[in-house]
């Protein structure tokens, strides 16, 4: 027991080494329809399957981020990359998931190859600041749409829309939705809605929350018995719990709508234009469904596509 | 102009919060920081072996090793051995285990400034080793010791932003809020850097002072 605690020890240390190493944007990643299935473990990519050509005689008249992409023959885009079947990069550097796929379709609609996709890693307290900064042309990334952040971007979409709930372990009675919080330790990203939420609304003693920059580290901590759930849009939670089957699983009825855009700069009406008619084209001829059901799908909930907003 | 002291006046509740904690969390580290420091210090400027083999070993692992891995190794890997430490005593324990090692070198180093003749004469008055440091070397390598010691206490209070990462709320969590609130970050950063130059000023009197207070003719 003591030489297994060891190891695991070790083991941490390495990761923790590790994971400071890869902060940088490391090997250039093959994207596109990489499927590393042959890989051992659980840290492996799943894709849908679905194929994205590159459209050609794409036409946008008076986008400055469409000329700039054009210009450059290729699209760096935003991402995040440790959430299961949404946002994530797996152990050999391919990238997958529901937000990836979308992030993927669109460029293809750009008329650029996925493969020729710059991937940036951007967290959620940067994605302003790197949009409006012009360091990613579009972000696609658990992105909420709210009429705050309207005021320094422009939003495409929705494209999906999620709820905020509950992420406990599978032996976890106690915990049955947002009213059953008190007195437990509630972990979420820092600063991020979800947590604020829960913490505006006297959900849980101000004590009681626990903040890490990223959700994974959230689930590391509720593992270890630290914490004792995490909360946030149940899109995102989903991924964990299939990703760590038997061990977690999602609680409580949403309570809170998210609704997930496609992140552009402020003013680019031609381009966000576009793309809406893209996300429609796609809930239409059944790409969409394609999508999720090849991704977030596995968790084992259905979906339909939403109402585009297009204010 | 105006939209820069709104960000502020917007959010006083969370610059308070956050400069407090970052507070808390220095002065707390700090006494804790010095004692081990300082006893780390006179480990490796004693007469016996195996103590200055510890002192050496200490420093040497701890200063080689990222802060944020120290900070990652109490929050992530003991709880592993069963160990709960909750989060912000493991913030005070890894910068106190990390800055005790680079306070222990400045303590070492006031203590070289100290001519071997003092410790020798110390010690021909039969005094003991305890009486030897604690009466005649520390009091004169003190005075050398104030600028180095600053700069590590500077620097520690400036560290207290990593915590932020571990689930402690201080002055280096407020981007994060503030990105979320949608406030500009550049005005954001800008008050931060304020903050911190308001607390670090009265560290850099206190060195000023205690360096003229202290002054001998050598």
């Amino acid at each position: 027991m003591r030489i297994a605690r060891m190891a695991a020890l070790t083991a941490m240390a390495a990761l923790a080494l590790s994971a400071a190493a890869c902060g940088e944007e490391g090997a250039p990643t093959p994207s596109g329809a990489g499927n590393g299935s042959d890989a051992p473990g659980g840290d492996t990519c799943q894709t849908s399957g679905t194929t994205f050509t590159p459209a050609s005689n794409v036409a946008i008249t008076g986008s400055p981020t469409y000329d700039k992409i054009k210009a450059a023959g290729k699209v760096s885009v935003g991402v995040k990359f440790d959430q299961p079947f949404l946002g994530y990069k797996d152990a050999q550097g391919t990238r997958c998931g529901f937000d990836i796929e979308i992030a993927q379709y669109v460029a293809s609609k750009l008329g650029i190859d996925p493969t020729k996709i710059e991937y940036k890693e951007i967290p959620s307290a940067n994605r302003e600041t790197a949009i409006k900064g012009g360091e990613v042309d579009y972000y696609v990334g658990t992105y909420s749409i709210t009429d705050k952040r309207k005021n320094d971007i422009s939003f495409a979409g929705p494209y999906y829309v999620a709820g905020q709930a509950l992420l406990v372990r599978k032996d976890e009675t106690a915990i049955t939705g947002k009213d059953t919080l008190k007195g437990k330790k509630v972990c979420s990203a820092t600063g991020s809605t979800p947590i604020q939420k829960v913490r505006d609304e006297g959900l849980t003693e101000p004590e009681n929350i626990v903040e890490f920059k990223t959700y994974s580290e959230c689930v590391s901590q509720l593992l270890d018995g630290k914490v004792d759930a995490l909360t946030t849009d149940d899109a995102i939670l989903k991924g964990y719990a299939a990703q760590a089957a038997g061990e977690l699983k999602v609680v409580g009825e949403p309570f809170s709508t998210e609704k997930y855009g496609i992140g552009l700069p402020k003013d680019d009406k031609a381009l966000r234009d576009y793309v809406n008619d893209q996300i429609q084209a796609a809930f239409t001829d059944g790409t969409w469904q394609k999508i999720y059901d090849g991704t977030l799908g596995k968790s084992g909930s259905s979906a339909t596509p939403p109402t585009l907003e297009r204010y | 102009m105006g939209e820069f002291f709104r960000v502020l006046a917007d959010n006083q509740d969370l610059f308070v919060d956050g400069f407090t904690n970052t507070v808390k969390l220095f002065l707390i580290s700090a006494v804790f920081t010095l004692v081990l420091g300082t006893l780390l210090g006179a480990m490796r400027v004693s007469p016996v072996p195996a103590l200055r083999a510890f002192g050496a070993a200490y420093v040497n692992v701890l200063r080689n090793t990222p802060l944020t891995l120290v900070f990652a190794f109490l929050v992530f890997a003991v709880p592993k051995l069963d160990v709960n430490i909750d989060y912000f005593p493991a913030a005070c324990i890894a910068l106190t285990l990390y800055t005790s090692a680079f306070v222990c070198e400045v303590v070492r180093s006031g203590v070289n400034t100290v001519a071997a003749g003092q410790a020798e004469a110390a010690r021909a008055l039969g005094m003991t080793f305890d009486q030897v440091l604690g009466l005649i070397v520390l009091p004169q390598a003190l005075r050398s010791m104030v600028p180095p010691m600053m700069s590590v206490m500077i620097a520690m209070l400036k560290n207290t932003t990593i915590a932020a990462g571990f689930s402690v709320l201080e002055a280096g969590a407020i981007p994060a809020y503030m990105a979320e609130r949608g406030e500009p970050q550049f005005a954001v950063l800008l008050w931060i850097t304020i903050g911190f130059l308001i607390l670090i000023l009265p560290l850099v009197f206190l060195q000023r002072f205690l360096e003229r207070k202290w002054t001998v003719a050598r």
